[in-house]
């Protein structure tokens, strides 16, 4: 766990002063990255490695205790019948069903993350979201997803969207925070970098694209932003903060981009599901398939696939 | 923690584009009034394969009498065909050249890669298909004349004898045919003695398009065919893009004669960053103004200005960047920066890293890995250097930037047009004033902001002082090839 003494030893920025980003610009750095190709070998490699960093994620409002144990269930065995697979990272779920979740894979290396802080709008005062914190993380849940504002942000009050972060971190205890931008209502990549900044600035252990419920979602453009801004921040401080696209990468394809840009923007150190996920529900079977595929030759149809 | 998969070999894969289904002869003949001639000397040269250093073809190597040949047929067809023909027609030849070439592209990409060591991404993505869309958009000008010049009479000038370089082969060919073809004149060209094999290629295009014999003539050589070029009295036009040494012994040789000229020639140019550009899409623009085409681009953004209070942050990002990039077998997809063009241009460009280093410039090289065979050079960084350095005034034409820092707008300015050159120009700011404020004051030929190296057909192209005269491109390019009455 990242030395987080070292935060009183920099200065806070002044966001408005956050450095500017030019779309065009990351559209044509971004478009290299799709262009790279991975030797095949690795790249067998690489969708295990996917598939170790994804956040299984159930966030509906029809969610019960049964659908979450089976998703717990296929988290911690994704696809029995092919040997030497990983575990997902995480499951994610709403904070009344961390406990059932708890009980489900508390003897396996994956964790549980819980969305929090009136998820997904954020629209409750800072005290309810507090309560809905303590009660994830006392119910057993090792991780809080928050939402940031939007609303206060765009409106200019970034003191208020700094100190509301600090808070929920402060309440998440020994749970690692992340702090979804959903970046969707942030609109402009100008905003989706200062978000980060002070997210990180305020506490983050991770910062994450969006909620999910919201489009557009994890597009490589706002990721290649916040993985900008995470290594600016590691250069300034010298801490070491994740990254979450979550939302809109639902293929293998688009996760093996993602992991090209990681390595070339941020380096191996982030390659691991301590400092990187992907927040997808629908991502695994397809991981799955073309690891199936690079084993046997043949794409097997989505009924050999489960879909808990 | 979640325990670390065991790590990867992030290396990319070897991505090579096939050359299987590419066809490179033995030998290249002159094509001179619609045909595959041989050179009246009999003598032929080597083209190599920088990246390899592996003879690809021999080419035929022109003298004064093939030149006299081409130029007569050149004049022929002038005369006989093509001054006759209505610009509707010029225009179904140009668009016809223009889709053949399209059909072709993969090949001709490949084969650019492989004569003038550029990388396949380069060639596939940018020369080849720019190219195209040059004889694609001249042909649309054809028939169009009157309206690009009102209420003036428009007449072709006659033959046009035209000489380009090795950086953009294809790319070159290109600019200088499309609109002398559209304007109603008839082409003598000469490649540059290491890229000749595309526009040879380009050669059996315009071949099989059915364009009327002698309309354009290619001729292969050295600097002696070039000058034989110029020198022919026969001549109406002379169009060069190449070096200002070059350019100036040109504009002797023609001053008197009456031939019109457009030189496209040298360049220094600035790309500056305020500080309040976009600063990581600002070092990608450092990269690509500088590392692009491994920095043989006139326009290369190769004096590179930071504004002291972000000037730190820049260079760290800029060499992190640097060490990212790719160097090696050109034909690969993931290759960012490919082989130097000739050991000539190598050895040059070697020169000037050492003078920089004497001048006491603080180097940084890009810590990739060099293909041992082949021409190739490091990306390559100086810092600590003022505008009396050798390095910072004179053009390396190779993967070598200068980096110089400021402190005010007007001392940008100043510093920026204090150079003998004046093609081309980058501005990174975030705020629209400013930009407005330094293009405007920049005595440069283009000037980009937010970005670098980024051309298009409609788009004229050019410089001031000792980069040239004349613009390229765009309805100003079409003005080098008209008599305007």
């Amino acid at each position: 766990m990242q030395d987080k003494k070292k935060m009183s030893n920099y200065l806070i920025p002044d966001f408005t002063l956050s450095p500017r980003i030019d779309k065009v610009g990351v559209e044509e750095r971004v478009a290299r990255f799709q262009t790279r190709s991975i030797k095949s070998e690795s790249k067998m490699q690489a969708l295990k490695m996917a598939l170790n960093m994804i956040d299984l994620t159930t966030l509906e409002g029809k969610d019960t205790p049964n659908k979450v144990r089976q998703m717990c269930y296929k988290a911690m065995h994704l696809h029995d019948v092919y040997d030497g697979l990983p575990t997902v990272a995480a499951v994610c779920v709403y904070p009344s069903m961390v406990g059932v979740a708890k009980k489900e894979v508390i003897n396996s290396t994956v964790k549980v993350a819980s969305v929090s802080t009136a998820f997904p709008s954020g629209q409750a005062p800072l005290e309810v979201k507090l309560i809905d914190t303590k009660f994830a993380v006392e119910e057993g849940a090792d991780e809080i997803d928050m939402v940031i504002s939007r609303g206060k942000f765009l409106s200019g009050e970034y003191n208020f969207v700094f100190d509301e972060i600090a808070a929920v971190k402060e309440a998440c205890g020994k749970a690692r925070l992340k702090v979804i931008l959903e970046t969707g209502e942030l609109v402009t990549l100008d905003n989706v970098r200062k978000a980060s900044d002070i997210a990180m600035y305020a506490g983050a252990d991770f910062i994450k694209t969006s909620t999910g419920k919201i489009q557009p979602a994890a597009t490589m453009q706002v990721t290649y932003t916040m993985l900008e801004a995470i290594r600016d921040f590691n250069d300034a401080t010298g801490i070491q903060i994740g990254m979450k696209p979550a939302g809109g990468i639902s293929n293998s394809k688009l996760a093996l981009h993602n992991l090209v840009m990681v390595k070339e923007v941020l380096g191996n150190d982030w390659l691991t599901n301590e400092w990187f996920r992907f927040g997808a529900s629908s991502l695994a079977n397809d991981v799955l398939m073309q690891i199936l595929k690079a084993e046997t030759g043949v794409y097997q149809s989505s009924n050999y696939f489960s879909i808990d | 923690m979640a325990k670390k998969i065991k790590e990867i070999n992030w290396d990319y894969a070897p991505s090579l584009e096939s050359t299987s289904h590419i066809e490179v002869k033995e030998k290249y003949e002159l094509f001179i009034d619609g045909k595959f001639v041989k050179p009246s000397s009999g003598n032929y040269f080597n083209t190599v394969n920088p990246a390899t250093n592996e003879v690809l073809s021999s080419i035929a190597y022109a003298n004064e009498k093939d030149v006299d040949n081409a130029v007569k047929a050149a004049r022929k067809a002038y005369n006989e065909v093509w001054s006759k023909l209505s610009g509707k027609e010029r225009g179904k030849y140009i668009y016809r050249i223009a889709r053949l070439m399209q059909e072709r592209a993969r090949e001709l990409a490949v084969i650019e890669t492989l004569d003038a060591g550029k990388t396949i991404r380069e060639s596939r993505d940018i020369d080849i298909p720019l190219a195209c869309n040059h004889f694609f958009y001249y042909a649309g000008w054809a028939d169009k004349l009157e309206y690009a010049f009102p209420n003036r009479k428009v007449e072709s000038l006659g033959v046009a004898g035209q000489i380009i370089p090795w950086n953009f082969p294809l790319l070159m060919a290109a600019w200088k045919i499309a609109p002398a073809l559209a304007a109603g004149n008839t082409v003598v060209l000469k490649p540059a003695e290491t890229t000749s094999l595309t526009a040879m290629k380009l050669a059996e295009i315009i071949r099989d398009s059915g364009l009327p014999a002698g309309v354009v003539n290619i001729v292969t050589g050295y600097g002696d065919t070039g000058a034989a070029i110029v020198n022919h009295e026969d001549i109406n036009k002379v169009a060069f893009t190449g070096s200002t040494a070059v350019g100036k012994i040109i504009q002797k040789a023609i001053a008197g004669t009456g031939k019109k000229a457009t030189l496209e020639l040298g360049g220094k140019s600035a790309n500056i960053i305020m500080d309040d550009a976009p600063i990581d899409q600002a070092v990608e623009g450092i990269i690509n103004g500088i590392f692009f085409n491994q920095g043989h681009v006139c326009c290369a953004g190769s004096r590179l200005f930071v504004q002291e209070g972000v000037a730190d942050v820049v260079i760290k990002k800029l060499k992190r960047r640097m060490d990212s990039l790719i160097i090696g077998n050109p034909l690969d997809k993931n290759t960012d920066v490919g082989a130097i063009n000739s050991k000539e241009q190598l050895d040059t460009i070697n020169k000037y890293i050492k003078i920089g280093i004497n001048e006491g410039a603080e180097m940084y090289q890009a810590s990739c890995e060099i293909p041992k065979n082949g021409y190739f050079c490091p990306p390559t960084i100086f810092t600590g250097v003022a505008q009396s350095s050798t390095i910072a005034q004179e053009e390396i034409f190779g993967p070598v930037l200068t980096i110089q820092t400021f402190r005010t707008v007007d001392e940008v300015i100043q510093k920026a047009n204090n150079s003998p050159f004046g093609l081309a120009a980058g501005v990174w700011s975030d705020k629209g004033s400013r930009v407005f404020n330094l293009t405007s004051k920049l005595n440069a030929g283009v000037v980009w902001a937010n970005t670098y190296n980024k051309f298009d057909p409609a788009s004229p192209f050019g410089g001031f002082k000792e980069s040239g005269y004349g613009r390229e491109g765009g309805m100003h390019g079409l003005s080098a090839y008209v008599k305007l009455k």
